[in-house]
């Protein structure tokens, strides 16, 4: 038995269908990512989750129990919202003692030191007399976790925790949530727009599209095999072409460029490059096939440097055929 | 299996709202509805049908009122919203300096009752008026001195209007105007005007509305010109008949109706045109603007404190203006008038008015904008909220007496005490504090109460530390537009007070009457002290949240910086 289960949830705002019939189990323990484009259920699903909406149909069991119509508080959950909604007029500790005091089977002892506890852990400790407006954006983002998880809650709700963030912190910050995640072993559910975020983060991630799941599994698994041309277009990039009657598509970093004609077991179809895009350790090369259509191709920049491609060349683009995934439904891309 | 199905938690929400809504029900919907039943039933008690309306129009005196109210309120519109739009443009757009000076120089008026703004200018301009002394008689009582009167009365407001709407300019546009060589006059008439315009009819119609409806200033100044205002007050008051008072009231009502669906339809249209990319506006040197402005302004603000010293003169002079020796005497009030008391009774009435309502306001403000109560209960709760904008003090405490004075009324007994007095102020002032208090909560972080929920901590616990803490300068403004208002209020109190229960505006109103104007002055100034009083202490109150606020934030210097950055990268991204 799963420790929280979605059964088939429907949700309605005023006519306008949020979430179709979506299902997903949560395993004790594991980290979990929703991730989808704005405006496709994600930050609904875990508001229902959390208790924080209902849903116009299916149920939420957590622990084999029905818990579709529980109130957040009689759920124990913990939760970060994307704005963090600290208290601005109290401060870190304050902030974190707020919910403790109302736990009034532990003494005062024990409180206390359960928000030392999470202050070390997050290593806001010397921080702890400070106001969420005298801190860094990722201090404040470490503040509201440390507040998520102070009362020892079941599992973990994080919408879109690093959005509000810049760069740099948001990729320290992915570290350091997954390892207080595995400390504590706490089971969590993060939505997230950000597929690099998903990917380097997660156990598994669901992939929504228009109030449905589109594809659940672990991240390389998403990543390598697709099962739809959206979630292959929204995971990375895919070049997709559509021949009778089925859609097919290739990784950028798949496709390789030779000006000759070669036989390795590999397609060659013969285009010409648009553009060179220099982006750092990889080059892009975009191209239009002699068939119309249009194609990328991803490589290292030192050996596009040393083909010295030049746009407006005529190319061979190389493509293994183990490589080609193929759609069986004729999507719409 | 087991289903756990606690009802989440909306039934204490769900109560308190209900329960709020019933008060809003009987303290507003109820006395409406006895007022409009009044005026389609002949006094007898049967169905007359529009019986009472046609007999209104066809008692020449009566009708003859409309006109003059019309009259005084075009007038005073018009007059009010130029002079409001002339001091707002000099204390946003030019480079004079004293604007603080000048801006609460712009507030004297909300500080005195209107009736004393009649009384100033008996001073000035009356038969024994300083002015008149002078040689020059304006022919105060009547046409003129209302309109004199009402100008004062609304130049605060559509002052205040026009200051938030030229504060706020898009100096990109102005810019983009000088690089096309666009003269001042043009960049006036074709962005600064436009930019201005729902404000200016807002302003026009609101004015229009507020001198339709005063009953202070006729009262003082009127003589023998009846307004509708003085109209009521005499079917009511002088010959008890309530049918007629109540087809006047509905009356009152027209304008006040039409002035609150303007400004729905105009709401929120003048925030829509400045853009978060807006530049500040750079005001470009002047002497000759400034000078104009100087000029202006100064006049204006040198003829409202001449206003306030007149009543100072009055009041600590001997016998005005044949004795102008000093005393204190004046400030021994008879006490047929009211006496001292009444200045105490009005400043109790005004504490439980600022008190009662603030609460009120603010927990039926934050029950509509951010509690779990069912969806029909905060619709119905923003309906009610809005439409005590659209009734005149004088309706409000006519329809009390029509509902609350009924003998089967449970609660007759409140009639004739104070509470039936704070009750009608909590009603008639409740338009813009709850504004203040919903917008302030919408500016709060939606999910302070999902945060609280998810830590087990129950709702109102959450409400008196999180969100009252956080929306302290709102409650405080609340607390003052209540005080302050109530202070000053005449019209809706006139029908309402009692003679065991006098208070201090209704107070000057019977000591001019009767002849004592010293002491109406001395009793004004009272007034006066004490709400300037309010107001300073308010001042200090919001001065120090700022700088704890400001304490808060400060240490790290670059957190605001940081942000900003972050945002910047996020926008990029």
């Amino acid at each position: 038995m799963s420790f929280l289960s979605v059964k088939n949830v429907t949700k309605v705002f005023d006519g306008q269908t949020a979430l179709k019939n979506v299902s997903l189990d949560i395993e004790k323990g594991e980290l979990i990512s929703i991730l989808g484009p704005s405006g496709c259920g994600k930050t609904t699903l875990l508001r229902i989750i959390a208790g924080l909406e209902t849903p116009t149909e299916g149920t939420v069991e957590i622990k084999g129990r029905d818990c579709t119509k529980l109130p957040p508080s009689k759920r124990n959950f913990g939760i970060v919202f994307q704005s963090y909604a600290l208290f601005p007029h109290m401060t870190v500790e304050q902030n974190i003692m707020f919910g403790l005091n109302q736990q009034k089977n532990l003494s005062k002892g024990e409180r206390r030191q359960r928000c030392e506890e999470v202050l070390t852990m997050v290593d806001l400790y010397e921080h702890r007399k400070k106001y969420p407006p005298q801190l860094s954006g990722g201090q404040q983002q470490r503040t509201a976790l440390a507040r998520a998880v102070s009362l020892k809650p079941e599992y973990l709700l994080l919408d879109e925790p690093l959005s509000a963030l810049d760069a740099k912190v948001r990729v320290k910050l992915r570290s350091e949530i997954c390892q207080i995640q595995r400390r504590l072993g706490i089971t969590t559910v993060m939505v997230t727009h950000d597929q690099e975020e998903a990917l380097t983060m997660a156990d598994r991630i669901v992939v929504m599209n228009n109030g449905s799941v589109e594809q659940t599994g672990e991240p390389r698994e998403v990543y390598s095999s697709p099962e739809s041309a959206f979630v292959a277009n929204f995971i990375g990039t895919m070049n997709l072409y559509r021949k009778e009657g089925g859609t097919y598509g290739v990784r950028p970093e798949s496709i390789s460029v030779s000006r000759q004609k070669r036989s390795d077991g590999s397609q060659l179809w013969p285009g010409r490059i648009t553009e060179v895009e220099f982006r750092g350790p990889l080059t892009r090369i975009y191209g239009r096939l002699d068939s119309h259509e249009p194609i990328c191709v991803d490589m290292e920049s030192e050996k596009a440097e040393s083909l010295d491609l030049r746009p407006n060349e005529n190319i061979f683009f190389s493509v293994p055929s183990k490589e080609i995934i193929k759609y069986p439904e004729n999507e719409a891309v | 299996m087991e289903t756990l199905n606690h009802s989440r938690s909306l039934r204490p929400a769900a109560l308190t709202m209900g329960i709020m809504t019933l008060c809003f029900l009987v303290i507003l919907i109820c006395p409406m509805y006895s007022l409009f039943s009044k005026a389609f039933l002949a006094a007898d008690g049967s169905f007359a049908g529009l019986d009472n309306y046609r007999e209104y129009f066809s008692t020449p005196a009566l009708s003859v009122s409309i006109g003059n109210t019309v009259t005084v309120s075009t007038a005073s519109a018009v007059l009010g919203t130029l002079i409001g739009f002339l001091y707002a443009y000099g204390l946003t757009r030019t480079n004079i300096r004293g604007k603080v000076l000048f801006r609460y120089a712009a507030m004297i008026p909300l500080f005195l009752p209107t009736v004393v703004h009649g009384l100033s200018l008996v001073y000035l301009f009356g038969n024994q008026g300083i002015v008149t002394g002078l040689g020059w008689d304006i022919g105060l009582y009547g046409r003129t001195g209302i309109i004199i009167s009402e100008v004062i009365y609304t130049f605060p407001q559509s002052f205040l209007m026009f200051y938030i709407a030229l504060r706020y300019a898009d100096g990109r546009l102005y810019e983009a105007a000088d690089t096309m060589g666009c003269g001042s006059f043009r960049k006036f008439r074709s962005i600064t005007l436009p930019s201005v315009r729902y404000t200016l009819i807002n302003s026009l119609f609101v004015c229009f509305t507020l001198a339709f409806t005063d009953f202070g200033a006729p009262k003082v100044l009127g003589g023998s010109y009846n307004v509708l205002a003085t109209d009521i007050y005499k079917q009511v008051a002088g010959q008890f008949d309530m049918n007629m008072g109540a087809v006047v009231g509905t009356l009152l009502l027209i304008p006040a109706v039409i002035s609150f669906g303007v400004d729905r339809i105009t709401s929120g249209k003048n925030s829509g045109t400045i853009s978060s990319k807006a530049s500040r506006l750079v005001i470009k040197p002047s002497a000759a603007r400034d000078a104009v402005f100087y000029v202006i302004c100064g006049a204006i603000t040198l003829s409202l404190i001449i206003m306030v010293a007149v009543l100072f003169m009055g009041a600590f002079t001997k016998y005005y203006p044949y004795d102008m020796g000093f005393t204190l005497e004046n400030f021994r009030f008879n006490d047929s008038t009211g006496g001292i008391q009444s200045y105490i009774n009005s400043i109790i009435m005004s504490i439980l008015t600022a008190v009662f309502g603030t609460v009120f306001v603010f927990l039926y403000a934050y029950m509509i904008e951010r509690s779990k109560a069912p969806g029909f209960l905060k619709g119905l709760g923003k309906l009610f909220s809005s439409l005590p904008l659209a009734l005149p003090g004088m309706v409000i405490g006519l329809s009390f007496i029509f509902f609350f004075n009924q003998q089967s009324n449970p609660l007759n007994f409140i009639y004739g005490t104070v509470v039936i007095l704070v009750l009608a102020n909590i009603v008639h002032f409740y338009s813009v504090p709850f504004v203040t208090a919903s917008s302030a909560l919408k500016k709060l972080d939606r999910e302070y109460e999902n945060v609280t929920d998810s830590m087990k901590i129950p709702g109102w616990k959450g409400f008196f530390k999180v969100i009252v803490p956080l929306s302290l300068p709102a409650v405080l403004e609340i607390f003052l537009f209540y005080f302050m208002n109530a202070m000053v209020t005449v019209s809706a109190v006139v029908f309402l007070y009692s003679a065991q229960f006098k208070i201090a505006s209704i107070a000057i109103t019977h000591m001019e009457e009767a002849g004592d104007i010293a002491q109406a002055a001395a009793m004004s100034l009272l007034i006066l002290f004490v709400n300037v009083a309010a107001r300073a202490g308010y001042e200090v109150l919001v001065h120090r949240i700022k700088k704890k606020n400001e304490m808060r934030s400060l240490a790290e210097e670059t957190s605001g910086e940081r942000k900003k950055r972050s945002a910047l990268k996020v926008q990029e991204a």
